[in-house]
């Protein structure tokens, strides 16, 4: 079984939040109606989106690191959100694992994002209906797009590569690679949502160089030196060795 | 959680209906066993019927303020072999159904003697009557389940929020229906549904101590460490990812100061439970209608105080993503 999902690395994430833009402009503009936004101008300026890009320092003044943290749905394998839904909008899709609402059946009760414990759905407070990220499902598999276009806007977005698409049951495919050998992790584990969605942590390139490797205690030669090195008096039999 | 006035009035109105239900087919059956006087049917069981259904009608009618789409509000029964609420969209149609037709035999006279049992004579509205207490039953447990259901609101996921809806409603119930007796001057009964109304309501008193005592305690399961998954003790946010807000900050947080809601605790603990039952006690021996009505009006008000906190108290996971809320 398919299971597409989104692998955020926070170790190249610099937090400029073209995913943001690029996936509200996407699905604004798509078939299924706007997201909208109020004093989208002004004071105040609030709206719908499906990602958001937070931001967090982590440690004390000076020794402090920020970590730009994207966050959007984590299309979990066991959503809590599906089953509470009393009119069915909310699911999961067998065939690729994407949970999505069917925004003709909604009746905007907001129970589902109480059942969220990651907060990634938001009510669209014109519309009235639950909305979330849809992967782009409406761009994935469209087929009037170069293949190399198949991927969510936020993926195409990035400019550092943060954002990587594909599926995540799949042994061999890049990014369960990623996650495998990049130590790719679930966020809020202890509820056991199984989010497919996976971050990989901030990665340091570091060599450990212990003193004995700089230095060979145990160097061969050096004994053999310490011991050959010694005054002789009178010749050895190396100096007679080749006459 | 950030409470709801439609949810606060539906599940205290809904909860009031079915204990008035429940008080008086208990009234009957006391009755029919020959322990209870009897009373005119159409008078007692009649008007008690008439106002649980009220009741019952208000709590839907307030329901759909909740919804963004009321017009789609049928779509609701959908899902009813996964999601709680969706059973007590069926839960509540079928109870009023109940009531209504229980009322109807009631009001019109429309009863008779169903099965004889020895020397006890029992009447058709009592088996309507054990269908609407089944549908009552089953409409406390969803109602408080839609809440329990979710393991990581772990204020509201555990047993007692299920017996704190029950006995509420109950008591608020047996509260009304005794204020119903005094009012239609029927003493006996009077004395019976007050005492019953006033051992309800210590019952949840306790059980609502309980929950408060375990509420205060409580271990949230879930860190900032392993929200953004970074191991490390200080960890602050600086962005939140909107500038005015949005959806996150406004449903999960009440928005009101730490004293306001303890305040609010204390007015609900005061008005929920020692003014009824002091205004109770002093009433039913010589069954004045008035203190008895002002005790229900003050129960019930103190059930809206106890819903706005039931909701506000819940601290949802997500708002570690929001903590310069």
């Amino acid at each position: 079984m398919t299971q597409l999902a989104l692998i955020i690395d926070l170790n190249v994430c610099v937090g400029c939040s073209a995913c943001v833009t690029s996936c509200k402009e996407w699905n604004t503009s798509g078939p299924a109606g706007f997201m909208s936004d109020d004093n989208p101008y002004a004071k105040d300026p609030t709206g719908t989106f499906f990602n958001r890009v937070q931001t967090y320092e982590v440690g004390t003044y000076p020794n402090t690191e920020t970590v730009h943290f994207p966050k959007s749905c984590l299309h979990c394998e066991e959503p809590p959100c599906v089953p509470v839904c009393p009119t069915g909008a909310s699911y999961k899709r067998e065939n690729d694992g994407i949970v999505l609402v069917d925004y003709d059946k909604c009746i905007g009760c907001k129970y589902c994002s109480w059942a969220c414990p990651y907060g990634a759905r938001e009510i669209d407070e014109h519309q009235k209906v639950m909305k979330k990220c849809t992967l782009c499902v409406d761009r994935i598999y469209d087929e009037s797009l170069p293949e190399s276009e198949r991927k969510p806007a936020c993926v195409l977005a990035c400019p550092t590569n943060a954002r990587l698409f594909g599926d995540v049951h799949d042994p061999d495919s890049y990014v369960s690679t990623v996650i495998r050998e990049e130590g790719g992790y679930p966020l809020m584990p202890e509820w056991g949502t199984q989010p497919s969605n996976h971050y990989l942590p901030r990665r340091k390139n570091k060599i450990t160089i212990h003193e004995d490797e700089l230095i060979r205690v145990d160097n061969p030669l050096n004994k053999e030196q310490k011991e050959h090195h010694k005054p002789v008096d009178g010749a050895v039999l190396d100096d007679s060795s080749f006459i | 959680m950030h409470p709801a006035f439609s949810v606060i009035f539906l599940t205290t109105l809904i909860g009031a209906a079915q204990g008035l239900f429940l008080a008086l087919f208990s009234t009957q059956v006391y009755q029919e066993v020959g322990i209870l006087s009897n009373v005119s049917a159409s008078g007692f069981y009649g008007t008690g019927a008439v106002i649980s259904l009220i009741l019952l009608g208000l709590g839907l009618f307030s329901s759909f303020f909740h919804l963004g789409h009321p017009e789609r509000a049928w779509r609701a029964a959908a899902m009813w072999r996964t999601s709680w609420l969706s059973r007590e969209v069926i839960a509540l149609p079928t109870m009023m159904a109940a009531v209504f037709v229980y009322g109807v035999m009631h009001m019109f006279d429309m009863d008779g003697i169903a099965l004889t049992v020895g020397s006890v004579n029992l009447s058709a509205s009592l088996f309507v009557g054990v269908f609407g207490v089944i549908a009552a039953f089953a409409l406390f447990i969803c109602t408080a389940m839609i809440y329990a259901c979710i393991k990581f609101l772990q204020e509201w996921s555990t047993p007692l929020t299920v017996i704190n809806y029950f006995l509420f409603g109950t008591a608020s119930g047996f509260t009304l229906a005794t204020a119903l007796a005094a009012y239609l001057g029927l003493q006996e009964q009077v004395s019976f549904l007050g005492g019953w109304a006033i051992a309800l309501t210590v019952a949840v008193f306790i059980t609502r101590l309980a929950s408060l005592y375990r509420n205060n305690r409580i271990k949230y399961k879930s860190t900032v460490q392993s929200a953004i998954g970074i191991r490390h003790n200080q960890i602050q946010q600086k962005v939140q990812g909107a500038m005015g807000g949005s959806f996150n900050t406004r449903e999960y947080f009440h928005g009101k100061t730490a004293q306001f809601l303890k305040s609010i605790k204390y007015i609900f603990l005061v008005l929920v439970f020692p003014v009824p039952v002091a205004l109770m006690a002093t009433a039913l021996s010589d069954g004045n209608t008035s203190i008895l009505v002002a005790a229900f009006v003050i129960q019930y008000a103190g059930l809206l105080a106890e819903r706005w906190f039931f909701f506000a108290q819940a601290n949802h996971p997500q708002n570690i993503y929001y903590q310069t809320v």
